[in-house]
């Protein structure tokens, strides 16, 4: 025990202000909504239980649920890719040719700063509304750019560039896995004739590929859980037509529109479930395309 | 390939000169090892020839062809890393093949060569390891593969065994060198330690501030350096130096030292101060030779075939007596020392060594 203490205390005490956190405010309202998720509450009188009812509701009846679930699902698939792309691109831009220009990190990553706001997310439904900014610079071209926002087939897109814009701290986790590549695999690499495209898919994605997978499931989670710029480019109804009813934003509207905690509850939980499902995925295949440089046998 | 030519290089890092006016023939065949201490520009020098690193002015040819603009891939050159550089995340096979796949090569031939090199370098076992499961000359030996696997016309080593354990590092000296007589292609071979560069080199380049110092081969270097900075770098045990100075006679030059009295010279030089270099090994415990003096010896160190005898000289200079391990010595004891005169090398005041100058008693 004594051992075990010596050995394993400071770890303790590093994780203390976590665990304090954790316990004393999280855990309560973790377990409360969990136990809200088998009840009807509307905030006025007091929870009532209805056993699996609320979920029986979502996964059978609740057409909304399904909407909400296709709009998120998409938003991930679409969004997760394009912003780890753009994010490791801008990442091996900074590592070859600005090495040394750390203010470029700081300008790259303000978007990222400024992007979870409400404001940009403001400024967003002004670039592209009908009478938009982009649609301005659109029309000196000749072009009639469609509502961008209000149009169904549209609005998830103007999201998803949003996203992608917000490439920052992938980047900066990117742009530090590359700088962890050391310099001479790559000039072994050379002398060895490999072509800059061979060294890119052949040295530099396996050896970024512990980075690439925790910026995966990072990115991932945070795609699942978006909620701020979602609810205000659709006015926090999810509209138009429900093509921006993101997750959040149903779960939202239930809880604090309609008052409805216990389904809320239910609904944040299947998230919650959905999020661990993919994750966990994620985990599972690592195996077969994340090599770990101290990876014991 | 017809040898490599140097003409005028030269390396500079913004306002930092690191190589200056280089010129250097590198023989077809030869074992050619850039030695001098760290910062003196040799790693630079081996990166430029390998086409990692850009040359500032001068031409480099390989054979009658200036390659300064041709890519690293396209010189017929491996080149082997202090770092070993193995790609991690393939395993040892796939660090043979890699350059290979490059090249297009049919797989039967790629097969054929990986294991060709894998017996040769007797790494066949850990064909399908991973570097992290090698040990460090494991690694060495998947570095070397890697590099004869493509069969160039040239090899690069830069530092290759300063990572190995003292052991480790002379065997694979000895493997180096087999390999060389195997293999008969021309490798250049970067190193701060001269025992390697002593024993592995069929010529040596001594570098020091981004400047060819001497070229020649081990024992030129050894018995004739044309300087001091020279004599002072190769040798182990380091040669002695003593202050000195010049004198003449009745038309004979003379060098004078203190402890030893004069050395006559066949040629007159300017009176003014000197250094005389006497190594280790010209000196006897004895008083049989012409040049010699008494001392106290201060410390024995035992070897078994040899020993190591710090010298005390009446001048206060503490000099390094290397001697057979059958003489029997001990701390405080009052000792004769003796030289030949021909063992001095004799260095003017600028450090160059002042040629034929040593009178042959016999004469």
């Amino acid at each position: 025990m004594r051992k075990w203490l010596n050995r394993n205390a400071p770890g303790y005490v590093f994780l203390m202000p976590w665990l304090l956190g954790f316990f004393l405010l999280a855990l309560g309202p973790i377990l409360t909504s969990l136990y809200m998720s088998f009840t009807r509450y509307d905030m006025v009188s007091s929870p009532r239980w209805v056993g699996l009812a609320n979920y029986d509701y979502m996964f059978t009846r609740d057409r909304r649920f399904w909407k909400a679930l296709d709009v998120t699902m998409w938003y991930v698939v679409l969004s997760v890719p394009t912003r780890l792309i753009m994010a490791l691109g801008v990442a091996m831009l900074l590592d070859k040719g600005l090495r040394t220009i750390s203010i470029y990190r700081a300008i790259f990553y303000l978007p990222s700063l400024l992007g979870s706001s409400i404001a940009i997310a403001i400024l967003w439904r002004q670039l592209f509304e009908g009478d938009g900014v982009i649609n301005a610079l659109l029309a000196r071209i000749g072009i009639e750019g469609p509502n961008w926002i209000a149009n169904p087939d549209t609005s998830l897109y103007t999201l998803v560039v949003l996203a992608m814009w917000q490439f920052g701290s992938p980047m900066l986790i990117f742009l530090a896995g590359l700088r962890s590549i050391p310099r001479d695999l790559y000039e072994a690499a050379e002398i060895d004739g490999a072509s800059r495209y061979r060294q890119f898919f052949r040295i530099t994605l396996p050896l970024l590929a512990p980075v690439i997978f925790f910026n995966l499931v990072l990115q991932t989670i945070e795609a699942f859980k978006t909620f701020s710029s979602a609810f205000i480019i659709s006015n926090g109804t999810g509209a138009p037509a429900d093509s921006l009813l993101f997750f959040t934003v149903y779960l939202f509207n239930e809880a604090f529109k309609f008052f409805r905690m216990g389904y809320a509850s239910a609904l944040a939980w299947v998230l919650l479930l959905i999020i661990a499902f993919f994750t966990a995925i994620t985990f599972f295949t690592s195996k077969y395309w994340v090599h770990y440089e101290n990876e014991r046998d | 390939m017809s040898g490599l030519s140097l003409k005028g290089i030269g390396k500079t890092y913004g306002a930092v000169n690191i190589i200056k006016d280089l010129n250097l023939e590198v023989i077809d065949g030869e074992f050619l090892v850039l030695v001098g201490p760290s910062g003196c520009g040799k790693s630079t020098l081996l990166r430029m020839i390998a086409g990692l690193e850009e040359i500032t002015e001068g031409t480099l040819s390989i054979g009658d062809r200036v390659v300064n603009e041709l890519p690293a891939s396209q010189r017929k050159l491996s080149m082997v890393f202090q770092s070993y550089a193995l790609y991690p995340h393939m395993n040892v096979r796939k660090n043979l093949a890699f350059g290979l796949g490059n090249q297009k090569m049919s797989r039967a031939e790629i097969n054929e060569r990986v294991a060709d090199a894998a017996r040769i370098l007797q790494i066949e076992p850990l064909l399908d390891r991973k570097p992290r499961q090698l040990s460090g000359g494991q690694k060495q030996r998947v570095a070397i593969g890697r590099a004869i696997v493509r069969e160039p016309e040239l090899f690069l080593f830069d530092e290759p065994l300063s990572n190995l354990d003292a052991e480790l590092r002379v065997q694979m000296r000895v493997e180096l060198a087999g390999l060389y007589n195997r293999l008969g292609t021309t490798m250049i071979y970067v190193t701060h330690d001269q025992v390697e560069a002593m024993t592995m080199a069929s010529r040596i380049v001594v570098l020091r501030a981004g400047k060819i110092e001497q070229v020649g081969t081990p024992h030129e270097l050894y018995t004739k350096p044309k300087n001091l900075f020279v004599a002072g770098f190769i040798g182990s045990p380091k040669i002695n130096l003593f202050e000195a100075t010049a004198q003449v006679a009745d038309g004979q030059a003379s060098v004078h030292m203190t402890d030893f009295g004069d050395i006559p010279l066949t040629h007159p030089v300017r009176s003014g101060a000197l250094t005389v270099g006497v190594r280790p090994e010209a000196l006897k415990l004895s008083d049989n030779h012409p040049m010699r003096t008494t001392g106290t010896i201060q410390l024995v160190e035992y070897l078994g075939s040899e020993i190591f005898v710090h010298v005390k000289l009446p001048s206060g200079n503490v000099i390094l007596v290397h001697a057979s391990g059958k003489e029997l010595h001990k701390a405080g004891e009052t000792i004769p020392v003796s030289f030949e005169p021909q063992e001095a090398h004799v260095f003017d005041a600028e450090g160059v060594l002042i040629e034929n100058t040593v009178k042959d008693p016999a004469s």
